[in-house]
């Protein structure tokens, strides 16, 4: 049995397990003590405590020394005080010492509103700085998706936990000394040059407005306001489930037709869905897989199985740059956001009779490794990208306050056809093992002949971060990975290089939780509670669906008769797969 | 930083310190040391090398060889003078004479100058507290140093 510690707690006596924290034993009586590097993502299992910050420090009666709250574990008989005038004065002059190298930005500043050093200052009651001192000065870094401004660095250092233990993507680092440590790519080199996935995770847990999005709004509003351009927009599954938290709705509430109903206001000439081109996806992906079973079973021994996904574009950029070898192994399927633009520029321009060039398609994505999918050579012709470019569910809900909307008192609105209608199995791929899941509903019935009487593969679902499950295929038994956060990718990835490999399918998602816990998605400021019930909304849209297989979506199935051809046929193969790149040698050194 | 091409042998011999550490990336720092005891200093390559190779990332390796002053990315000079700034030789002028280096050789600490000769460091307490301030260059080593001496200690190099 577990040993229990007794101690007291601003006066109260509280009875905790040995092992925890005196942060954790405070919470567990109402008392929040302020933290500001801490960092739990209990339902990931992800914790960040150095104890560097300082804000959480405690009194404990008979030390000398104020001890941080998140890494003291509680003693036996311990005495603690939270909020006498020594602790409230040693985190208020904390605080300031923090603030005495910090830009005066706020204003104007990205992260405002949303910023944990701004509000942590004002529960604090800061009201005055004393310290008047050197300030850092850093260049700041733009990528295409992540921009990095390292004045605004207070050393928590979650970003490097989240970069090097969860993603295990190793472009972050702390640097030098003392002033003059900053969190910093290998040679301090751009993000852009460095192992960066652009998953975006970094920014997800920053606490201030060092890490944030590239910002494509204003390019937006600029091309919704040209008379001679049709502007499109595709949504990714995973905003519909947490858009609303931007206007202070649950957690969890879905808002698919109150978003669709503002972006027709922002004046979108079309409101589409990414998930149509999901299920395309479904329809290309799941059609490799069987092709590639088929072989295998019929014996072809260069056939590569497992089959890994390949819709998550942080993911992609993380196997370019730390598993070039084994490139040749993820579907060549494009993601859904890149099916959805050749198909708006060559197939619906036709129908609305328009030129490809004054078509823009935009993407709204819980995700930063979009931005920068969007710009790659390959989803370009002639210098015209497929998806013009791609704005984060955050920049979205900044926009939608800008055109005086409350996205709460809005009606529910319908998206436009034909790249609009999808099915259930496309609106899972927000959350992790949602896509593996659609993937089997489309290549059970296609390879078996037969109707699935149950699409639920509850098996699959879950938030633990390796799951696997067999699938029966009326017989065949189909071996099932499914990983989310690269760090469990990479375990996935070395099974295989090692041949250890039982699978035939790997669904991987670069962020914890799949899209629905994205780099673009609203911050949920270490509530990882958050992340289950956007993905618990999202599974319910699925249920709430007519149509819940890929293959029987009716726009789907025309856009084949009309357009496509077949699934992996030849103008599939133009148009809706890819090829991946060796990005390992990429790191230059200047 | 230009850009430095490393001669195969180089890398072998990197591979093979790496090896003699069972390439454990908590072994980082004394593989560091030893590449720098090699090679003189630790250019971006080398540190390319060894992340490979311990199986680390290069940004880990970056940071650890800024953190520790003794790591160092450029070559030192022909003649690396070091300033003690110990609290004996501080209390007794050692910044002084490190500024008047400084000056004279127009390069900060940490660097090189551009002929290669001299580059300036600071270090802590070489036991020599009696005749503090103290100066080395290279295995020489100079006492009760006053700024005024810098132009002639230097003169003494540039034969």
């Amino acid at each position: 049995m577990e040993k229990m510690i007794k101690l007291t707690i601003d006066k109260k006596q509280v009875e905790v397990p040995q092992g925890t924290t005196i942060l954790e034993a405070a919470k567990g009586i109402g008392v929040d003590i302020p933290t500001l590097c801490y960092m739990h993502l209990g339902d990931m299992g992800i914790e960040h405590k150095p104890g560097g910050c300082r804000i959480c420090v405690v009194e404990v009666e008979g030390r000398r020394n104020l001890a941080p709250s998140c890494n003291s574990k509680c003693e036996q008989g311990m005495v603690i005080h939270t909020h006498n005038m020594r602790v409230l004065n040693a985190r208020k002059t904390v605080m300031e010492l923090m603030l005495s190298d910090h830009p005066f930005d706020c204003l104007v500043c990205a992260k405002s509103g949303n910023c944990d050093l701004q509000s942590t200052a004002q529960q604090l009651g800061v009201r005055e700085l004393h310290y008047k001192g050197e300030q850092s000065t850093y260049k700041v870094d733009y990528s295409p998706s992540i921009i990095r401004d390292m004045d605004k660095c207070i050393m928590c250092r979650r970003c490097e936990t989240m970069c090097n233990d969860v993603q295990t993507v190793g472009a972050l680092s702390a640097i030098n000394r003392g002033f003059q440590s900053v969190v910093a790519t290998a040679f301090e080199m751009d993000l852009e040059k460095s192992t960066c996935t652009y998953c975006g995770q970094c920014v997800a847990v920053c606490p201030t407005g060092a890490l944030t999005e590239k910002d494509h709004t204003n390019q937006l509003i600029r091309d919704l306001a040209d008379p001679k351009k049709t502007v499109v927009v595709q949504t990714a599954p995973a905003v519909r489930a947490a858009l609303g938290e931007e206007f202070g709705m649950e957690p969890g509430t879905l808002v698919t037709g109150k978003m669709v109903s503002a972006l027709r206001q922002l004046g979108f000439d079309n409101v589409f869905d990414t998930d149509f081109a999901a299920d395309l996806t479904i329809m290309e992906e799941g059609t490799e897989l069987l092709g590639r079973l088929k072989r295998h079973l019929d014996g072809d021994k260069d056939v590569k199985l497992p089959i890994l996904t390949s819709c998550c574009p942080g993911w992609v950029n993380f196997f370019e740059h730390h598993f070039p070898e084994m490139k040749d192994i993820p579907s060549t399927a494009r993601s859904p956001q890149q099916m959805f633009g050749p198909i708006a520029k060559n197939y619906l321009a036709k129908k609305m009779g328009i030129e490809r060039e004054d078509m823009i398609v935009v993407s709204i994505m819980p995700c930063l490794a979009k931005k920068y999918e969007c710009q790659r050579d390959e989803f370009k012709v002639d210098g015209d990208p497929d998806v013009n470019y791609s704005i984060s569910t955050r920049e979205l809900a900044n926009l939608i306050k800008q055109a005086n909307m409350d996205l709460k008192t809005l009606p529910d609105e319908e998206f436009d056809h034909p790249l609009g209608e999808s099915t259930g199995a496309s609106v899972i791929f927000g959350a992790t093992g949602g896509v593996i899941e659609a993937a089997a509903r489309t290549a059970y019935e296609i390879y078996t002949g037969k109707t699935l009487e149950n699409v639920n593969f509850e098996a699959l679902r879950g938030m633990e971060g390796i799951r696997s499950a067999t699938v029966d295929f009326d017989g065949l038994d189909v071996n099932i990975g499914i990983a989310h956060g690269l760090g469990n990718a990479r375990k996935l990835l070395e099974d295989i290089r090692d041949g250890k490999s039982k699978y035939h399918a790997i669904e991987i998602m670069a962020c914890p939780g799949g899209c629905i816990g994205g780099g673009g998605q609203p911050l949920h400021h270490g509530d990882s509670s958050i992340l289950k019930k956007r993905a618990a909304a999202l599974y319910r849209e699925d249920a709430g669906k007519a149509i819940r297989k890929s293959h029987e979506n009716p726009y789907i199935i025309k856009l084949y008769e009309e357009f496509l051809g077949k699934p992996c046929g030849e103008l599939s193969h133009k148009l809706l797969h890819t090829h991946y790149f060796d990005k390992s040698k990429d790191i230059e050194i200047e | 930083m230009a850009k430095i091409k490393l001669a195969k042998s180089k890398v072998d011999k990197l591979v093979e310190i790496c090896k003699s550490f069972d390439n454990e990336g908590s072994e980082l720092i004394n593989v560091l040391h030893k590449a720098q005891e090699t090679f003189g200093y630790l250019p971006a390559e080398v540190q390319e090398i060894i992340a490979r190779e311990l199986n680390v990332s290069v940004a880990h390796v970056y940071g650890v060889v800024t953190f520790y002053s003794f790591f160092s990315m450029v070559p030192k000079g022909e003649f690396p003078i070091s300033v003690c700034m110990g609290t004996a030789c501080y209390v007794r002028g050692a910044e002084k004479v490190l500024e008047e280096f400084k000056r004279q050789l127009s390069v900060p600490v940490g660097e090189t100058t551009e002929d290669g000769k001299f580059s300036i460091s600071c270090l802590r307490c070489v036991g020599a507290c009696g005749l503090a301030p103290v100066v080395t260059i290279g295995e020489r080593v100079y006492g009760r140093v006053s700024a005024g001496d810098v132009a002639d200690i230097i003169k003494e190099y540039q034969k």
